[in-house]
């Protein structure tokens, strides 16, 4: 499960590239944000939260 | 062990996000793992200072909660070594960029590393000076783009751990804001080290240096930073031909054989204080 | 019990630091300071302090504010072109207000300049060296006793202030070995050290003026009250802010905390002023040529006398003026081309003449030469009239 910090986003991307299931995408407002279709796509890799310079992005373990 | 919320909630001061770092510059990426290494270290807060410069890294040290202090261009490593000639058992960590470090704040450098004072330098390595909006450093690699190289620069650009290892730093390292658990790992062992450590941290500047250059979005700059840090033990055993254009990464360098500044001082001390007892004996 | 001992100015200055306190100094050699760095890298060790000789004058300074942070009193001296290289350093040190001294034993420049003769011209540069707008407090001996007193007092102004002190001195005070009595124990001379918060760590604010006094608290770094040191503008919090009214707010409170502590920082010594029609104003070095002068002046029937500024800055407005409403003429003397007396001119309004012996040739004026220039005054004022 992701979650994000929209404010503290600022639209650079990196999380979306570095995404290994294409799962993120920036949209028009400039956010990272789960493109549509791909909700249950998240393996909880850590790859955006590890990369985001932003900490706009965390990955939530399921229950946790 | 908490987790990278937890560490952002936990570490930095109220209200300091969003930071004012540009969208993909990787500042934000070392500042936490930094904070990830002294989480690691079991370090509480007010055992810990951190100093800066002037620079765009340089503004880390106001988002986190520790004791702090964003000094004077250049002037991160004296205003820490007084700090910690003062207080030895704070664990001083200097925050310095490319430009600050190696240009303005060079002769400081070189003369921390000789002096082998207990501090843990981070060079946030940008290729550029970001904050005045895109000159060229000593760190910008020959044939670049920048502000004051509109016809590329010409002049070769420091290998910032050399000429520390050259000047007696007893730990060098370097990592990207690619390779992170790298990054956290050489953090971790650059505090943990007792003498002077060097952590150079390749990181992008996507507004002012990767533009100028035509790299393209944040990402490509990170993506550049995976194709060219080669681990130390790959470069060991790679020739002339396959290291062109590539660096390693890791522990570059460690050695244990010289006393730590200030432990050194201590022993002045008592020498000087043996010779009080002399003259009044 | 107490020593009496043949000192130069240079070495009472590492008296006074030690018996005040110091326990960190970091420098970088230069003539004619460099007995203060020799003395103190002999002496702080004794007393359990730290010497430093740093790879250059800007980490001296950069040293003793790292120290200073740490809650170490913290000290440095130079001359004046390594005093020039300390000044953006000092400029931070008045913005962040983190106290510490600077000794800048003067020679003649600009440039190298004469770095064995006497000089004076930097008296501006105490005042104006930094970039930026604001206060700041220097005090100048004329003797070695005095070296080591004003050390002292340099330091506990530095500390009850928050703020840096320039400790002026000169070539012929630095070098003059003079007779100085110290006592054989320093104990209880330690001057206070800055002020502590009374608040609990997660209330402090590291700029804020809890009592009126406009000096905020100063926490250590380590000592559990975590605070943000910025050399950009910054409000009460001590992180940057640069709203206009921030900026006045800051701007203000480091003017104000010095004006309205005058009364206790400015400090001069009248000599035979009380009828004197002709006084002379002189500090430091050249200071010690006019109380011969007065003397023979008064031998001559010529009612001298001296008013010896012992603060520099912030200038002594008031006592000046009140020497001028009775005097008939002021003469100021300077070993440069004429610096304080625009200050002095400044300051009694034309109340009275203000006359100018300026003295810039590498030597100071002898008291036979001064008296020449206060029979000169004496005259113009009989003139006058």
């Amino acid at each position: 499960m992701l979650k994000f910090y929209t404010n503290r986003c600022k639209g650079c991307g990196i999380c979306a590239y570095f995404c290994p299931r294409g799962v993120l995408e920036i949209t028009e407002l400039n956010k990272s944000a789960i493109k549509a279709g791909k909700e249950n796509d998240c393996i909880s890799c850590g790859q955006c939260e590890m990369r985001c310079p932003d900490y706009a992005i965390f990955v939530k373990k399921e229950g946790a | 062990m908490k987790s990278m919320e937890e560490l952002v909630d936990f570490y930095f001061r109220p209200n300091r996000l969003p930071h004012l770092w540009c969208p993909g510059c990787g500042n934000g990426v070392v500042l936490g793992a930094l904070l990830k290494a002294i989480d690691a270290e079991n370090l509480a807060k007010d055992d810990v200072a951190i100093i800066s410069g002037i620079g765009c890294s340089s503004r880390a040290s106001g988002y986190v909660d520790f004791n702090t202090a964003n000094t004077l261009h250049g002037r991160a490593l004296p205003i820490s070594t007084g700090l910690k000639m003062a207080r030895p058992e704070l664990n001083v960590i200097t925050l310095s960029g490319d430009g600050d470090c190696s240009a303005i704040g060079g002769n400081h450098l070189i003369h921390a590393a000789r002096r082998n004072i207990g501090l843990t330098l981070v060079v946030f390595n940008n290729s550029i000076y970001g904050m005045t909006g895109g000159q060229y450093s000593p760190l910008t690699p020959m044939g670049k783009k920048a502000t004051t190289a509109p016809y590329l620069t010409i002049e070769p650009s420091f290998d910032i751990l050399a000429l520390a290892q050259a000047a007696g730093a007893t730990f060098t390292a370097r990592a990207t804001t690619y390779h992170v658990p790298i990054l956290v790992d050489v953090l971790r062992k650059g505090i943990r080290h007792e003498g002077f450590s060097i952590i150079e941290v390749v990181t992008g500047c996507p507004t002012n240096y990767g533009r100028q250059n035509q790299i393209g979005a944040p990402a490509k700059m990170m993506e550049w930073q995976k194709d060219h840090g080669v681990m130390k033990a790959a470069w060991d055993k790679m020739d002339e031909a396959a290291r062109e254009g590539k660096f390693p990464i890791g522990v570059l360098s460690e050695r244990k054989d010289l006393k730590e500044y200030t432990k050194a001082y201590d022993e002045v001390i008592v020498r000087a204080q043996a010779s009080v007892k002399e003259e009044t004996a | 019990m107490s020593r009496v001992l043949l000192l130069q100015g240079n070495q009472a200055v590492v008296e006074g630091a030690i018996a005040a306190g110091v326990r960190f100094y970091g420098g970088y050699p230069i003539t004619p300071s460099t007995e203060i760095a020799e003395g103190m890298a002999k002496r702080l060790p004794q007393v359990g302090g730290k010497f430093m000789q740093t790879e250059d004058e800007l980490a001296g300074i950069g040293t003793v504010v790292g120290a200073s942070l740490g809650g170490v009193k913290a000290m440095t001296a130079t001359s004046g072109p390594g005093f020039s290289l300390k000044q953006e350093t000092i400029g931070m040190a008045c913005s962040a207000e983190i106290p510490c001294v600077i000794v800048d034993v003067q020679r003649v420049g600009p440039a190298t300049g004469q770095p064995t003769s006497p000089s004076q011209g930097d008296v501006m540069q105490t005042r104006w060296g930094t970039h930026g707008d604001h206060w700041l407090i220097v005090v100048s001996p004329s003797s070695v006793p005095e070296c080591f007193d004003l050390t002292r007092r340099a330091v506990e102004l530095s500390e009850k202030y928050r703020y840096p002190v320039i400790l002026l001195m000169d070539e012929i005070v630095g070098h003059m070995r003079e007779r100085i009595e110290l006592p054989d124990s320093y104990e209880g001379l330690s001057v206070p050290r800055r002020k502590q918060p009374d608040t609990p760590p997660e209330k402090y604010l590291a700029y804020a003026d809890t009592d009126g006094s406009m000096v905020p608290a100063m926490a250590d770094f380590g000592s559990g009250y975590r605070w943000h040191m910025t050399g950009l503008v910054h409000d009460e919090t001590g992180f940057p802010k640069g709203t206009p009214a921030a900026t006045k707010n800051s701007q203000d409170r480091l003017h104000l905390k010095l004006r309205d502590h005058e009364d206790d920082i400015v400090q001069v010594e009248n000599y035979r002023t009380d009828d004197a029609d002709v006084v002379v104003i002189a500090y430091g070095g050249a200071a010690r040529t006019a109380y011969d002068a007065v003397d023979m002046a008064r031998d001559e029937g010529i009612r001298a006398g001296l008013l010896r500024p012992v603060t520099i800055w912030p200038f002594a407005d008031r006592q000046i003026q009140a020497v001028a409403k009775k005097a008939k003429c002021l003469l100021v003397h300077e070993l440069n081309c004429g610096q304080y007396v625009r200050e002095v001119g400044r300051a009694v309004r034309g109340l009275v003449p203000v006359d100018l012996y300026a003295k810039y040739d590498n030597e100071p004026a002898t008291p036979e030469q001064l008296l020449e220039k206060i029979r000169e005054s004496a005259e113009k004022i009989k003139g006058a009239k």
